[in-house]
């Protein structure tokens, strides 16, 4: 016990004594979660765009004020010609032009058959889309109005509701994916790097000529970092409650227990690529590339998984960042309880065995 | 206390060790003597049991380095070729870390480390990457004697450090070695092999000759001249090129040359008892130093030398090409 409790201090001393590293661990978190929520944004808010108008009426005027008033848009230029169009896309200035036929309110009484042509920017489509559909769900809101005036005898309304996230942030799918790429990033990246470093160091020569278990050498390992990434769990948490409104809704003693089944999992996965590699370089890129890419771009994080070929949906089963996630946003989001985590929780649990199992058995006690 | 019987190894194309022999009596200092890459770290590293030979046999403390793996790990001391500490560690952590880890403690065996540990004590709080050679491996040597080893592997344990730190890292050694720990060390430089109690020398993976370091000069049997001039390299290029010269090497400040014997016919060596005279060798240096001369070298100097263990070394690796 002596020995173990001896073989965990030098371990925090190894971390310590690296205060770069330190400071990159502690802080990343919260700089991917800022990132995520600031900057990378797929919201639409403000939208620059321009109106072309040649009926200039009441009934289109109405319409522009509500575009403008609404929090996706602001109007920053009327048009005067087609021509002027295509030269305020091409300075890339607005994101959406709006036009409207002649004589609109006119056509529209008399012919019940008024356009308006909906011009989007699409170089980014993903918010070439957003802008677009805005923008129709506005006019139709408008038209639903204006018909009630004028007492249409039946109608069809469509109530849409958004469950969990009504206000359609994205902050609710990005957190649990930044817990599960930040955790795995520190538990399996730090270990398999701190066991390779040994190796490089020759100091791993040293301590298999001596009495040393193998297996108290590698549980001595992960206990540092075990605790470093509850750090980063709770920093993840109070940023994702108190600084991007993401609430905590179910209970926060699963949500615990889920990330400590799926801590352990990396760990484990660190030491399964330490076993394999020799130096800290290949260490840092095995689970940088093996494992950061896939959780990137397989967990579900970014692209859904119902979305992807049926090959790479079954790779995305064996991906532990994407059972974690799910659990994680049924925990947090959904606010489920127990029952609904048990799948994700029985998974996780068996890989965490598993991947334990391989790096004791795969530890080399000799140097070849 | 150590035996190896019929050792190979071999890396992919490299055969590391061939067909290695040996044994080291208890409480014996044996030197290792080689160039690098003559195979010296994997013969540490298959007594350390940290490979496996493929072919032979091998024991420490009677203990089979196969089989007996972890009890050989209890009792042995190693410490590799290159600086394996923490070098983010102080070096009081380092000693005491590597204490627990043979499950003992540095009060426990502080005799034994004591007349080492107490020259790097002043610096006990520095961390080891940033100590010189000499302390670093003042301080590797301490954490390798902590558990009070039966055996001690140093695998080049004065490569990298300064002429008066090796020299009281060999009196270190000799004070061990009057505690009863028997050591096996390794080094490239010929000057340390008189230090030990025997050595093998070895090159290319083979021993060339285990025995006492006096008996391996005795071994040496030709007439050693040293040769010197201004210029060096002409004077290397020169001798070489003299049909009597059998052998020529640079030594530091002169060559080293053995001559042919004239009364044998073959130019193998010759075992049998020089029958050359005094009066032959002043004869035979002044005509070398004529003919160097007519050669426009100035300031030749030659000399009869004794010969050393490197001259042995390069005798004896001839053989072994």
């Amino acid at each position: 016990m002596k020995q173990f409790l001896s073989f965990v201090r030098k371990e925090f001393h190894h971390i310590f004594r690296d205060r770069t590293t330190m400071a990159i661990l502690l802080i990343l978190p919260v700089l991917m979660l800022l990132l995520f929520g600031y900057a990378i944004n797929t919201e639409v808010k403000n939208s620059k765009i321009a109106v072309y108008d040649p009926s200039n009426d009441s009934y289109t005027r109405a319409i522009i004020e509500k575009m403008d008033a609404s929090e996706y848009f602001s109007v920053v230029k009327m048009l005067k010609n087609e021509q002027e169009m295509s030269e305020q896309f091409k300075n890339g200035e607005v994101k959406m032009v709006i036009a409207f036929s002649e004589n609109f309110h006119e056509n529209l009484l008399h012919t019940g058959d008024a356009q308006i042509a909906l011009i989007a920017d699409a170089t980014d489509p993903n918010s070439a889309k957003s802008v677009v559909n805005y923008a129709t769900a506005i006019i139709a809101g408008y038209q639903m109005e204006s018909q009630h005036l004028q007492q249409i005898p039946f109608q069809i309304n469509t109530q849409i509701k958004l469950l969990y996230n009504p206000q359609m942030k994205g902050a609710y799918n990005f957190v649990p994916g930044v817990m599960g790429m930040i955790l795995m990033l520190i538990c399996a990246m730090m270990t398999s790097i701190s066991i390779a470093r040994e190796k490089e160091m020759g100091t791993m020569e040293v301590l298999l000529v001596s009495p040393v278990k193998p297996a108290m050498l590698i549980i001595a390992k992960t206990i540092p970092y075990f605790f470093l990434s509850l750090i980063n769990l709770t920093t993840i948490l109070l940023i994702s409650v108190f600084v991007l409104g993401v609430p905590v809704v179910g209970s926060l003693f699963w949500l615990l227990v889920l990330s400590l089944v799926y801590i352990f999992v990396n760990l484990s996965l660190g030491l399964v690529i330490s076993s394999v590699v020799n130096n800290q370089q290949t260490a840092l890129l095995i689970s940088g590339m093996v494992l950061m890419l896939p959780v990137i771009m397989l967990s579900g994080l970014m692209f859904p998984i119902e979305n992807m070929p049926v090959f790479f949906q079954w790779i995305s089963q064996l991906i532990p960042a994407k059972w974690y996630i799910i659990g994680v946003k049924k925990i947090m989001i959904k606010g489920l309880g127990f029952s609904a985590i048990i799948p994700q929780l029985t998974v996780l649990s068996g890989m965490a065995v598993l991947l334990v199992a391989i790096s004791i058995k795969k530890f080399k006690y000799r140097l070849e | 206390m150590i035996s190896c019987k019929n050792i190979s190894k071999k890396y992919k194309k490299v055969q590391a060790l061939n067909d290695i022999s040996f044994e080291v009596k208890p409480g014996e200092i044996f030197g290792l003597i080689g160039p690098d890459g003559a195979g010296k770290t994997s013969l540490f590293r298959i007594l350390t049991t940290l490979i496996l030979a493929d072919e032979g046999f091998a024991s420490v403390d009677g203990l089979d380095v196969v089989k007996d793996y972890k009890l050989i790990r209890e009792r042995v001391g190693y410490m590799p070729g290159r600086f394996s500490l923490y070098q983010d560690l102080s070096v009081e952590e380092n000693l005491n870390f590597f204490a627990t880890v043979f499950n003992t403690t540095v009060e426990e065996n502080y005799e034994l480390v004591k007349d080492i540990y107490q020259q790097i004590e002043p610096f006990k709080t520095r961390k080891a990457g940033k100590l010189s050679g000499g302390m670093k491996q003042k301080l590797a040597l301490s954490c390798a004697l902590i558990h009070k080893p039966t055996v001690l592997f140093l695998d080049e344990p004065t490569t990298g450090v300064d002429p008066v730190s090796r020299k009281e890292f060999w009196g270190m050694l000799k004070n061990l070695q009057q505690q009863g720990i028997t050591i096996l060390v390794s080094t490239p430089y010929m000057d340390e092999a008189s230090l030990c109690d025997r050595i093998a020398l070895i090159q290319k993976g083979r021993f060339l000759t285990i025995d006492s370091p006096q008996k391996v000069a005795d071994s040496f049997q030709k007439t050693l001249l040293s040769v010197s001039a201004e210029n060096m390299s002409k004077l290397l290029t020169d001798l070489r090129a003299i049909s009597e010269v059998e052998s020529c090497f640079a030594f530091g400040d002169s060559h080293h040359i053995t001559l042919k014997d004239p009364t044998s016919t073959h130019k193998q060596e010759n075992w049998g008892p020089q029958k050359k005279n005094i009066n032959d060798i002043d004869l035979t240096i002044n005509n070398l130093k004529m003919m160097l001369e007519a050669k426009n070298h100035i300031n030749v100097v030659i000399k009869k030398i004794k010969p050393g263990i490197e001259d042995c070394f390069m005798e004896l690796s001839k053989n072994n090409l």
